[in-house]
């Protein structure tokens, strides 16, 4: 894990299903896997409540990335709902990549209870290659389209 | 707030003994969020916040600086929150006003630079200080338990299960899809290490089962579909038709006898000796009506023959019997559906379907039962020959990357069980070829010891081919077993006139499907998965689901049977309590805000969600919405809302969660 030449290292918020993949988080916890610290977890019921919202508020608030993991599909706690997840993402994604946002910045992660390793390796990538893309600096990116569809 | 109050929050970092506070600076934590984080009134640290004392600090707080707000960062929810809530609401506070932040399995344990760790603490502390500040308070919603109980799978743990709830005087549904209760236990010849017989151990406890008087035994039966939740489960079953009115059957076995068609049995026999088609398992089945396999009927197939019907005394036999669907209503449900045996065709190299004289470890047990299809004579395929060397292959399956890692745990008893066997039954030569000697229950190295002092060759080694291909004249006419022998350190070529693979358990070929009808879900290698692994492993993350024996993962015939009991003593405190209260996370819809769009309508699994034609708007049903949240999510115009997880409070903990920048 390399950090930046200045060292800045990117915010991610990330949204968490209470059932699959919080204990996948637990699980690399108690196997004391070390990864990337700059994912800061909230925990939600089922990665089908992650609103858009949530989304553009923790990049208007100033995250670099957002990350959303949630239970394989067909292991969903609630049967069907990571489903809706997954489609929701993909309009999501699209309407991001739209507004400019680069592509690695919004992650979408399947991780069971047992797989704590891999939860961990996904975030360590997801740093990664957030540290090439550089701050988002969401404010900023918009204040210099407004100035410039103005001038 | 939302009551109008000002915050405030009582903030308790924990040591967790070093845990925590050997990579996080937790008393800079407590005090930094003491002194910056808005509506807090205390930032304490504490070595264990856990314990009676840590919780009192909690409580006292409460009373003594009229705390409305408490945040606990430790170790992760999962463990604690409920004995952080508990501790609120001894104090008067209700506990939904509580959050907690995981410093441990995200934080201390996943990052060993301390400044990094400290840092990331802090953030995740302001953002459920900004979170709890939303909360509101919640009452759990109280439902009443019905008491009656589905066990679904009548092997040993099932039967166990179902004898401790009716013996305590509740009713109980057993289903099993085969015509007889009993499992693969039935099919055994000889226990280990007691050696005792199977069937003498089980029949008993069957014949309980058929004839308590607070079990309805369901066999030939599969449940098709449940509905509901904790307390109060409706499950379809489908009874199939047997083709018999067991109101009239008295179980004489005069149809079986007479009929004329004979059917390789493949599951109770495990494909060594026949049945007919109309039949029952074995001789001991419960209960003793037989059911006609009308795949395999000369009536059903080509329209002649009722001989069965010509001879029944009482006129049981009924061609035209249509499958019959029930409802039940059930509060609790105990899932013991038991394994399948690993297919030893799979490893082709071990001859199993080739070459003739090479079984599997259900065939021989089926061999070596008195009431199998050779008598109880250990004899070769042939029927006649007895073996006067026989190899026992170890780990058929298990411990093997190639097809199940894990270790099926009964195979290295089962082994010695069979190397017993052999020496008693026949005086052959035997050789057990083993990888490492599995025996940690009571009593069950005594046996290891026991079948050495027989005389029984171990060859350490896993076997690396069964050959009928000889390259010496003493391998003429022989299986020979190619192995390493490790301890010695040089390959082996052991001639036997019989080779047993001692397979391994596997899941249920539907285990995944009859997860989904009881909304539970599976590991990586098709086993149920349990709430915890160590604390709770009868239990499952779906309140009112729970689970038993080797369907849970493998294990030998004690550990199943105190798992059906350990299952069955957490249904009986259920039933006991009478009500259960519910997490108040649910949905729920404002209905002057509803636009009556109708896109929430098709979004849940648990049809918690109806449209009320004549007003145009939508609502939900609190007793069946689960709290997932997705149509919460999902409604545009903001007219749900998700108690406990509202979009106020996750927009808050996002504020907090990015207040803490470098």
């Amino acid at each position: 894990m390399t950090p930046t030449s200045n060292g800045w290292e990117p915010v991610i918020v990330g949204f968490s299903c209470n059932w699959c993949s919080y204990r996948a988080a637990d699980s690399a916890g108690m196997a004391r896997i070390k990864y990337a610290p700059n994912v800061r977890f909230i925990r939600l019921m089922c990665s089908g409540r992650v609103d858009p919202l949530f989304v553009l508020k923790a990049f208007a608030d100033g995250a670099d990335a957002v990350l959303i993991s949630g239970c394989h599909p067909g292991d969903c706690h609630y049967i069907t709902q990571n489903y809706k997840t997954l489609r929701r993402f993909a309009l999501l994604k699209q309407t991001l990549t739209a507004l400019g946002l680069e592509d690695g910045r919004l992650r979408l992660v399947w991780a069971s209870a047992a797989e704590g390793t891999i939860l961990a390796e996904e975030i360590d990538n997801m740093v990664a290659d957030v540290r090439k893309l550089g701050p988002l600096n969401w404010k900023a990116r918009t204040a210099q389209r407004v100035t410039a569809a103005a001038g | 707030m939302s009551d109008g109050k000002e915050p405030r929050i009582g903030v308790y970092i924990c040591h967790c003994g070093s845990n925590i506070a050997g990579t996080v600076d937790v008393e800079e934590v407590a005090r930094w969020a003491g002194e910056h984080l808005p509506g807090v009134v205390v930032g304490r640290d504490y070595k264990f916040m856990c314990s009676s004392l840590g919780q009192e600090l909690i409580e006292k707080d409460i009373h003594d600086l009229d705390l409305n707000r408490v945040v606990v960062g430790a170790c992760s929810p999962h463990l604690h929150e409920a004995t952080f809530r508990g501790a609120c609401q001894r104090a008067g506070l209700n506990p939904f006003l509580f959050d907690m932040a995981s410093l441990r399995e995200q934080v201390s344990w996943v990052c060993a630079d301390r400044a990094v760790a400290t840092e990331k603490a802090k953030a995740l502390i302001a953002g459920s200080v900004y979170r709890v500040a939303q909360n509101e308070p919640l009452e759990p919603i109280i439902v009443d338990i019905n008491p009656n109980v589905l066990v679904v799978g009548g092997g040993v743990a099932g039967i166990q299960a179902a004898l401790e709830i009716a013996d305590a005087g509740y009713h109980v549904y057993l289903v099993d899809r085969e015509p007889s209760i009993g499992g693969h236990m039935a099919q055994l010849d000889k226990t280990f290490p007691t050696l005792d017989c199977s069937a003498c151990i089980l029949t008993p406890k069957m014949f309980s089962a058929g004839t308590h008087k607070n079990i309805t035994l369901l066999t030939y039966a599969d449940v098709e579909k449940v509905d509901g939740f904790v307390g109060n489960f409706t499950a379809q079953i489908r009874q199939h038709a047997r083709k018999v009115d067991v109101s009239l059957c008295t179980g004489c076995g005069v149809c079986q006898e007479k009929c004329p068609k004979k059917v390789i049995d493949d599951v109770f026999e495990a494909g060594l000796g026949y049945r007919k088609a109309v039949y029952t398992p074995f001789p001991q089945a419960v209960p003793k009506y037989p059911v006609i396999d009308v795949q395999n009927c000369t009536y059903f197939q080509k329209g002649s023959c009722k001989v069965c019907e010509k001879f029944c005394p009482t006129g049981a036999i009924k061609f035209d019997q249509q499958d019959e669907l029930l409802t039940v209503n059930v509060g609790n449900v105990i899932l013991a559906t038991g394994y399948d045996l690993f297919d030893s065709r799979r490893i082709p190299q071990y001859g199993y379907g080739r070459l003739a004289n090479v079984f599997t470890s259900m065939e021989f047990e089926r061999l070596a039962n008195a009431s199998g299809p050779t008598n109880g004579k250990v004899v070769l395929r042939d029927g006649v020959t007895v073996p006067q060397s026989v190899a026992i292959v170890h780990c058929v399956g298990s411990r093997d990357r190639n097809y199940n890692s894990y270790c099926s745990a009964i195979c290295c008893m089962q082994s010695l069980k069979f190397a017993h066997l052999v020496h008693e039954r026949t005086g052959a030569r035997v050789y057990n070829c083993y990888i490492d000697i599995r025996t940690p229950a009571k009593s069950y190295d005594e046996f290891y010891q026991r079948v050495l002092e027989e005389g029984t060759v171990f060859v350490r080694g896993k076997v690396a081919e069964v050959t009928d291909a000889a390259r010496v004249p003493g391998e003429e006419g022989k299986l020979i077993v190619q192995v390493e022998d490790t301890l010695v350190g040089h390959q082996r070529r052991i001639p036997v006139d019989m080779v047993i693979l001692s397979a391994g358990m596997e899941p249920r070929a539907g285990a995944k499907e009859v997860g989904k009808i009881f909304g539970i879900s599976c590991s990586m290698d098709g086993w149920f998965i349990e709430r915890h692994p160590k604390l709770d492993p009868v239990a499952t993350m779906t309140e009112g689901i729970f689970i038993a024996g080797v369907c849970q993962g493998p294990k030998d015939i004690p550990a199943s049977v105190s798992q059906g009991a350990a299952a069955a003593a957490r249904v009986l405190g259920l039933i006991c309590r009478g009500r259960i209260s519910l997490e108040p996370v649910r949905a729920q819809v404002n209905q002057d805000q509803c636009s009556g769009c109708r896109i929430c309508n098709n979004l849940c699994p648990f049809n918690a969600i109806t449209f009320i034609e004549e007003r145009g708007v939508t609502e939900i049903n609190p007793a069946l919405c689960q709290g997932c949240g997705t149509c919460v999510a999902a409604c545009p115009a903001g007219a749900i809302t998700g108690t406990h997880f509202s979009n106020t409070q996750v927009l808050a903990q996002i504020d907090g969660l990015l207040s803490v920048m470098a």
